[in-house]
């Protein structure tokens, strides 16, 4: 594509004397994970084009401690908090955006009680501001008419209440939404929260991932847009599983719409 | 000898509120043994989630065919209850019909009660068609083997009886209002409208006024001495939610359902660690209140607002056929979470009434004991369990509790998520990776 991510980090920023109007909190997954990682980069993209000024924290971010709160580490996510919070204070940090519903929903509920308080938002809910203040254009054509279904990740919708804000972005690209048989707030898990991700499922006659990629399929969908890197990464197992790699893509509403602007 | 009744029924009401009276207060004395918790925010926000959720039903029509005949009985119950009242003042007083001076209104009233009460044992047959015939699924999950099938089937036979009973009542007063009968008659006509029980004169209208005034005064005493009865079966049963539904939606969660508490105790030593003032070396002080214990392994862990959501679980389990654990054959129930923790609370609140008033240790514990470490984790924290509650329980707070116990106080995670831990603790992430790497994504192509 030729054109390089600018990426500024808040060190170089703050030792140019510069504060960024928000910090992109890249999260583990969107910094690791080969999957999330073209994630973080469509956002990125986005972000260049409609020239925000934001900042990540690179090697000076660490994991938020939400999988080890939910695992029962309330020890471990606290200190992770505390590291965090004095880094983000350090800085002068006020808003945040974060492509990650785990990491939204840690910064955005469990900060404040110890001293982190930031304005959090989502990135599709950056991405809906965005495009109201005609910072991003959605010129719908290439997703024109496709089938779309939306998996509502459970710490951004029944945890947070944002069920519109992604919707909202996908009927803007001239796609047909179809909804699952569950959906916002009877959203089914896609199996990987509460520190399931990095854990075998207890014994049972199925996997969660397989019975929500089930569901999708239901709707006949083209594409299955996801909002967080780890219901992504459970999906795209799941449509994998099925042998539907072929003809179905399991995507972030950030890469949909970095791929509609030919970013 | 003529007031021989009165003194009967005032002897039976005693008893039956007193014993009542003795539930509640073990109730609420089991509720309190669990921790304090602070729940004096937002008073108004809580009147109005309370109103919403348990007077306005909200939650239960999210299932319409559930909801609609849930609203029936429950209308039916708390109309009907006007009606009680009558029965215990004519009781008491040895009247016959005392609001029937009413008139119209008292038609009124009383064709609405039987109109209510048809609907009410409609609406009991199609509950008891769903757990009998259908056997919806959540309704025969291994959880509900037992007494809670036979405590959910009960319920709807008392309330059927009683309809029953309310309705031979009136049909019987209205033949012997239709024959004249003394005591019975009203001055100005029929007392009441009998738009159902009308219907049963087929049955009644041969029988003497002596035989009426047999199945009337029959009908009548059951039926009072029925809801009595009934009253005090409540603490023994899922019933129960017909009062605690109030104040657990009054105390329900208000904050975010992602937002799980940040523990206070784990607050004061991170501070301490991260304080460089602190003194490594100071010696403990002798007075220092022994350290807190982590996360729950009993019901006297939990705090009291957990307790109450135990109680006020109705064991119908939306929860659990939302459960993606559940759903996907894990032993997982919410439901079972609920039970379990009421069923342990009983133990505990027996142990100490056997004991003159103090729990005698009987090594057995929440943990284990009732709930599995396999259920424990098998849950995705999803909320969706929480999310389909009708009456504000919250499952899912008491699993992080008890995993906390099982991590913090006795380092028993699944290996992998000790995996995962340690690389938080070591390179801050969950997976293996150098925190310095953590950029190298925006030069790779």
């Amino acid at each position: 594509m030729g054109n390089e991510l600018k990426v500024p980090t808040m060190a170089e920023l703050s030792a140019a004397g510069q504060q960024p109007e928000v910090l992109f909190w890249v999260g583990c997954a969107g910094s690791f994970d080969d999957r999330a990682k073209k994630i973080t980069k469509a956002f990125i993209k986005i972000l260049n084009k409609a020239k925000v000024s934001f900042a990540v924290l690179g090697t000076e971010e660490s994991c938020t401690g939400d999988p080890a709160k939910r695992a029962g580490n309330e020890f471990l996510f606290q200190m992770q908090a505390v590291t965090n919070i004095e880094v983000m204070n350090g800085y002068g940090i006020q808003k945040v955006v974060t492509a990650c519903p785990h990491c939204f929903n840690t910064l955005k509920n469990e900060y404040p009680g110890l001293g982190g308080n930031y304005e959090v938002v989502h990135h599709t809910q950056f991405l809906t501001q965005l495009l109201e203040e005609g910072k991003i254009a959605l010129e719908g054509g290439k997703f024109k008419g496709k089938r779309i279904t939306y998996h509502d990740p459970c710490y951004l919708g029944r945890a947070n209440n944002v069920y519109e804000a992604p919707r909202e972005l996908i009927r803007k690209l001239d796609a047909e939404l179809v909804e699952m048989k569950n959906c916002k707030k009877r959203g089914l898990c896609c199996g990987a929260g509460g520190a399931q991700m990095f854990k075998e499922p207890e014994k049972g006659d199925k996997d969660v991932n397989i019975e929500r990629t089930e569901q999708a399929l239901d709707t006949r969908p083209e594409i299955i847009a996801a909002a967080c890197p780890f219901c992504n990464t459970m999906m795209t197992d799941g449509v994998k599983n099925k042998e539907k790699e072929g003809s179905i893509a399991v995507m972030d509403v950030a890469e949909l719409i970095a791929d509609v602007e030919d970013l | 000898m003529e007031y021989l009744p009165n003194i009967l029924f005032a002897l039976v009401l005693i008893v039956g509120i007193g014993y009542f009276t003795r539930n509640v207060k073990r109730l609420s004395r089991n509720i309190k043994l669990g921790k304090d918790v602070d729940v004096s925010d937002n008073s108004s926000q809580r009147w109005k989630n309370m109103a919403k959720i348990a007077l306005g039903q909200t939650k239960m029509v999210v299932r319409p065919i559930a909801g609609l005949l849930h609203v029936i009985v429950y209308i039916g119950f708390i109309i009907i209850n006007i009606e009680v009242l009558e029965i215990i003042l004519d009781g008491l007083l040895g009247t016959h019909r005392l609001f029937a001076p009413l008139g119209s209104v008292y038609d009124f009233l009383i064709g609405t009660f039987e109109i209510l009460a048809l609907l009410v044992i409609i609406a009991v047959v199609a509950f008891w068609a769903r757990r009998n015939i259908i056997r919806l699924q959540r309704f025969v999950k291994p959880e509900m083997a037992g007494w809670p099938k036979k405590d959910g089937n009960m319920i709807l036979y008392i309330e059927l009886v009683l309809m029953f009973l309310f309705l031979t009542m009136n049909g019987a007063d209205y033949q012997l209002q239709l024959k004249g009968a003394a005591h019975y008659v009203n001055e100005s006509g029929i007392a009441g409208a009998f738009p159902v029980s009308q219907f049963l004169s087929p049955l009644l209208e041969d029988l003497s006024i002596a035989n009426l005034i047999i199945v009337e005064r029959t009908a009548w005493w059951l039926h009072i001495v029925g809801i009595l009865l009934f009253l005090n079966y409540l603490y023994y049963s899922k019933h129960l939610h017909i009062l605690l539904a109030f104040p657990n939606t009054y105390y329900g969660n208000l904050k975010p359902k992602g937002q799980f508490k940040n523990l206070e105790a784990v607050t004061n030593e991170v501070k301490l660690m991260m304080d460089p003032e602190a003194d490594p070396f100071a010696a403990s002080d002798d007075n220092a209140p022994e350290p807190e214990k982590f996360g729950a392994s009993d019901v006297t862990d939990l705090n009291w607002v957990q307790l109450l959501n135990a109680y006020t679980c109705t064991e119908c389990g939306r929860c659990t056929s939302e459960c993606p654990a559940n759903q996907t054959g894990k032993k997982l129930s919410p439901r079972k979470i609920m039970m379990d923790t009421r069923d342990r609370l009983e133990e505990v609140g027996k142990n100490i009434d056997a004991n003159k008033g103090t729990f005698v240790e009987d090594g057995k514990q929440l943990l284990d004991d009732y709930i599995s470490r396999e259920e424990l984790w098998a849950c995705t924290s999803c909320n969706a369990c929480v999310q389909a509650c009708p009456v504000s329980i919250d499952p899912l707070s008491i699993i992080m509790d008890m995993r906390q116990y099982l991590v913090m106080e006795q380092s028993a995670a699944p290996a992998e998520l000790n995996n995962m831990m340690g690389n938080i603790e070591n390179n801050g992430a969950p997976w293996p990776f150098n925190q310095m790497d953590r950029l190298n994504w925006v030069q790779e192509s």
